[in-house]
């Protein structure tokens, strides 16, 4: 236990190293994965349109310079607007897009979670004497008097 | 469940859902207004063409379409990177110089650009008319714009008489569109 609560720390801070070395010093694949292209709207990696030629010669430029991936980003939503990201901002009304999905699946869990408990309440019903022996629901004790009439008038 | 919490979930959803209809339904009418227009003119009619207020390409200041009431208005649409316009862009600069006195304006709108890419392209081409930047390109959805250059007409009263689509713009359309233009 100890041994995989370690591993998961590992990979934890790995993982933020590598992220923070990507932001710092970041490459032109990774800028154009999340910056998508004004006129074919497809991420920049996937552009071949002169624009996108254009901005790759920008970001190219810019991390000569130095800049991080952030400030990158930022000079390029400064000409294009918020659009040109391939991923919403998280922050005012673009949370949003980031919020519902996460509300959609927790919603949706407990909408999951309160059918399924509701299902085996049904299920396991008022208790197995009660119940038939097709395993459905009784019958109205008036309508089973009536049929075993009918059943013995059959017979007879 | 309380009835009363189920009728507020149900209610709840049923309003997200009608609200994500009315987003979509309001995206389509947008990016149909500018197809819209188009068939609109080439069926004779001249439809109010859509206001807008921009910055101007030099940052010093905005021009606002309303404000050219009166004028006949050649809407052009064009990047830096679009090769027709390096060929339209000075046939327009010599219309505008040859016009400009009978009360025609050209309107540069440039969009999808870089501003520095579009000012240099301003300088190289000698250009005086007024250029105005689209950062965000709200108006290539409202004109119909499928791509660069593209120009459109507008008369005295604020209405579209016409629209040329591929290629540079020719002297006989502008003179053709133009006269129109001036006889509202």
């Amino acid at each position: 236990m100890r041994r995989a609560v370690v591993l998961l720390a590992l990979l934890a801070l790995a993982g933020a190293g590598s992220a923070r070395a990507s932001e710092q010093h970041p490459t032109l694949s990774e800028v154009e994965k999340e910056v998508i292209c004004p006129v074919c709207h497809e991420t920049l990696d996937l552009s071949t349109s002169p624009i996108a030629d254009r901005m790759r010669a920008f970001i190219r430029g810019r991390i000569s310079a130095g800049d991080t991936k952030s400030q990158i980003k930022a000079k390029l939503v400064d000409q294009f607007g918020e659009s040109v990201l391939a991923a919403p901002p998280k922050r005012g009304f673009n949370l949003l897009a980031w919020l519902l999905p996460l509300i959609g699946i927790v919603a949706g869990a407990v909408a999951l979670g309160f059918l399924a408990r509701r299902w085996s309440r049904e299920r396991a019903g008022p208790g197995p004497l009660a119940s038939s022996a097709n395993g459905r629901a009784p019958l109205d004790p008036e309508l089973e008097r009536q049929l075993d009439e009918e059943l013995a008038r059959f017979d007879a | 469940m309380p009835r009363r919490v189920k009728i507020v979930l149900q209610a709840t959803a049923v309003l997200v859902v009608a609200l994500l209809v009315a987003l979509l339904g309001w995206q389509v009418f947008r990016t149909d207004q500018g197809r819209a227009l188009d068939s609109k003119v080439k069926n004779g009619q001249r439809p109010a063409a859509p206001t807008f207020t921009l910055d101007r390409l030099d940052g010093k200041g905005k021009v606002s379409l309303a404000s050219l009431r009166g004028k006949a208005v050649i809407l052009n649409f064009w990047a830096s990177w679009c090769i027709p316009c390096k060929e339209e862009s000075p046939r327009l600069q010599a219309f505008w110089e040859k016009n400009r006195d009978r009360g025609v304006v050209v309107l540069g709108i440039d969009a999808q650009d870089f501003d520095f890419d579009a000012r240099r392209f301003v300088d190289r081409y000698g250009l005086s008319y007024p250029m105005l930047r689209d950062k965000h390109g709200s108006t290539l959805g409202h004109y119909g714009i499928t791509g660069f250059p593209e120009t459109w007409f507008v008369d005295r009263s604020g209405r579209l008489v016409g629209k040329h689509v591929a290629g540079p713009v020719s002297d006989a359309e502008l003179e053709r569109y133009v006269r129109l233009a001036l006889q509202s």
